[in-house]
């Protein structure tokens, strides 16, 4: 377990080296001088030269590269066009922002997904297995963009049940402390505002939670399935075990393997659905300033704005995998 | 080659061509008996024939406006209402079919083509090619699909025919790792070495043996790769990153509809429902398609 952990987080660098190489040179991809497209055509010749030196790509490529890299390394993710602010400081309340409700939509998605998936196992071929499996199916080819705005129009506009947009009440701004609200209120003792962050935190991360909802109850079924035919499970039944014994602690325990590869898979889709998520539903997480900045051509946020969410779904990746050889003791000899 | 065994007799071409036909047959008799696939199947010649017949089927012009008839709700003269130009969505929507089918079969076709190559020479000629190669597919798989896209189109501009090329670059590695691991497992088949016993060159293995063993899977995961390149291509478009005005683009028209949900919902149940339909039936027919072609791939 120990040799697996440790060869697996060495993994992790070189595609990390990889990673920073590919968001390095899509600045330098952009065809044309990158200064004269960011700053527009009218820009004087002065003011492209100024922000050619202040990018440094006056400068030969593998000199700028490992002055990125170096930047990187002591946590600088350079500066932003528009704000002028430092992108490491700017970050932490958009990315907290998405976190949130990243791991709200993650949480409905296990939870719903998980157990849609075994009560479809266990009464396979039941009305519920097939209104699950159709449902999983229509979830799987939802847009997630045209899923936020049915949200909207039925449950804030129609039933005015839950607010359309943003992540606080704006008469009622919660005061940042984590920059997580849901925790922020709490620690503040805020009963009234947690509630409202908690409302207006419902309709995104449904939206977001749907997809990978359907894909793990699909996987949680046949995974299921597979493990309820094997031969422990009905001497467990044989010795009289009940049905819901076997199934929640025999079977899942086996179950997981599969169904935690898919979590760790969603996440990456999550984080990327995360920014279509925030566009609708005004939601400023780091998908909306990527978005932003691509209006105000800040390449310097697009560029740092990937790479922090590329690089979160590679640690979830890498501890989904070490939370496998936790669980399934046969890994631990690969 | 079991029959071939108990016969005793030596394979003739025209049996080896027979079997491989059977395997095809024997895979549409599978596919038929399946009705989801069938279901799915409907659906996308549904579609397809929406985009092909579209100036036939389509009552208006797509970009008349009328702007008395703005925000019509859907009745007898626009079936699906009109949008803010007074524009009729059921005309917009059915030339929508034929951009995101465009897009959708030509950004597959393309990583199908590149990824099918670099996966070739990675499995077929190993050692550092195959290492350079994987290691640049891991790193692309470790960025979230659509944020790459995002990325690319921000540097490439926004435009469909660059929305394209992102969702083509995308999906490069997911075929390039396919073919590579048909390819590692194919030429350790005996019929390989003896092509190359008999002194047959790498590229007429590679072609005439490898690539046509290698389309099962190729059809199997490219019509699923469809119906996800549909929803990334209406996921820019709905951003603003992919399709520009006037184009009925489904993505786009949802993203203008944005404005008006609460006076025109039909602006944005369509559009969606449209690219909904969609991407069930790529996705109930790539699934059958596995199913009946090559059910190892089954979950």
């Amino acid at each position: 377990m120990f040799a697996y952990s440790i060869r697996r987080i060495f993994m992790v660098i070189p595609v990390l080296l990889g990673m920073s190489i590919i968001v390095f040179f899509m600045i330098r991809a952009i065809p044309g001088n990158p200064a004269q497209v960011i700053l527009g055509q009218k820009a004087t010749k002065e003011a492209v030269e100024a922000l050619t030196h202040k990018l440094g790509l006056d400068q030969p490529w593998y000199v700028q590269y490992f002055k990125y890299l170096g930047g990187l390394l002591t946590g600088d993710l350079g500066e932003s066009i528009r704000t002028g602010a430092s992108i490491t400081e700017e970050i932490w309340p958009y990315l907290a922002a998405t976190l949130e409700l990243s791991l709200a939509a993650m949480l409905i998605a296990i939870v719903i997904g998980v157990n849609a998936g075994i009560i479809s196992a266990w009464f396979q071929n039941s009305w519920f297995d097939y209104v699950a499996m159709v449902l999983a199916l229509i979830g799987v080819s939802m847009p997630i963009f045209w899923l936020g705005l049915m949200e909207q129009w039925i449950f804030a506009i129609n039933l005015d049940l839950l607010p359309t947009s943003g992540r606080e009440e704006v008469r009622n701004p919660v005061t940042p402390i984590t920059h997580l609200y849901l925790i922020d209120t709490l620690l503040q003792g805020n009963t009234e505002q947690f509630v409202q962050v908690l409302q207006h935190l419902v309709l995104p991360s449904v939206a977001l939670a749907t997809i990978p909802m359907a894909i793990i109850a699909r996987i949680t079924r046949s995974s299921m399935l597979e493990v309820m035919k094997s031969d422990y499970i009905r001497t467990a039944r044989a010795k009289g075990l009940s049905m819901f014994w076997v199934v929640y602690k025999h079977s899942l325990k086996n179950a997981t393997i599969p169904v935690l590869t898919v979590i760790g898979l969603q996440m990456g889709l999550l984080l990327g659905g995360a920014i279509l998520t925030e566009t609708i539903f005004s939601w400023p997480g780091i998908g909306r300033y990527i978005y932003e900045a691509i209006g105000y051509r800040d390449y310097p946020v697009i560029q740092s704005g990937i790479l922090v969410v590329a690089t979160i779904f590679i640690l979830i990746n890498l501890l989904v995998d070490l939370l496998y050889a936790a669980i399934d003791p046969r890994i631990k000899y690969n | 080659m079991a029959e071939l065994a108990r016969n005793g007799t030596p394979v003739q071409n025209e049996k080896v061509k027979e079997e491989s036909v059977s395997l095809w047959k024997e895979g549409w008799r599978s596919f038929k008996k399946n009705k989801m696939a069938l279901v799915g199947t409907g659906i996308v010649l549904f579609f397809i024939l929406l985009a092909v017949f579209a100036p036939v089927i389509a009552p208006y012009e797509i970009n008349d406006q009328n702007l008395s008839m703005r925000l019509k709700a859907p009745s007898s003269e626009h079936v699906f209402g009109t949008d803010d130009f007074g524009r009729d969505i059921f005309s917009r929507v059915i030339y929508g079919a034929r951009i995101s089918l465009w897009v959708g079969f030509f950004s597959v076709l393309g990583s199908v083509i590149v990824g099918s190559l670099l996966g070739i020479i990675a499995g077929y000629y190993g050692r550092w090619i195959d290492g350079m190669i994987s290691r640049i597919f891991d790193i692309m798989l470790a960025f979230p699909s659509i944020l790459l896209a995002i990325g690319i189109v921000a540097v490439l501009g926004p435009s469909l025919k660059n929305a394209l090329i992102a969702i083509a670059i995308i999906n490069i590695p997911n075929f390039g790792r396919l073919i590579r691991s048909r390819v590692l497992s194919i030429k350790q088949e005996e019929y390989i070495m003896a092509a190359k016993a008999i002194g047959m060159s790498d590229a007429r293995i590679l072609f005439h043996h490898i690539l046509p063993n290698s389309m099962a899977p190729i059809i199997v995961q490219g019509t699923l790769a469809i119906a996800t390149a549909i929803i990334e291509a209406a996921a820019l478009g709905f951003l603003g990153l992919g399709a520009q005005p006037p184009n009925p683009e489904w993505g786009k028209m949802l993203a203008d509809s944005k404005d008006y949900l609460t006076q025109a919902p039909w602006t944005m149940v369509f559009p969606g429902l449209a690219i909904m339909l969609t991407v069930l039936g790529f996705n109930l027919m790539g699934d059958g398609l596995r199913d009946a072609l090559d059910p190892r791939m089954k979950n």
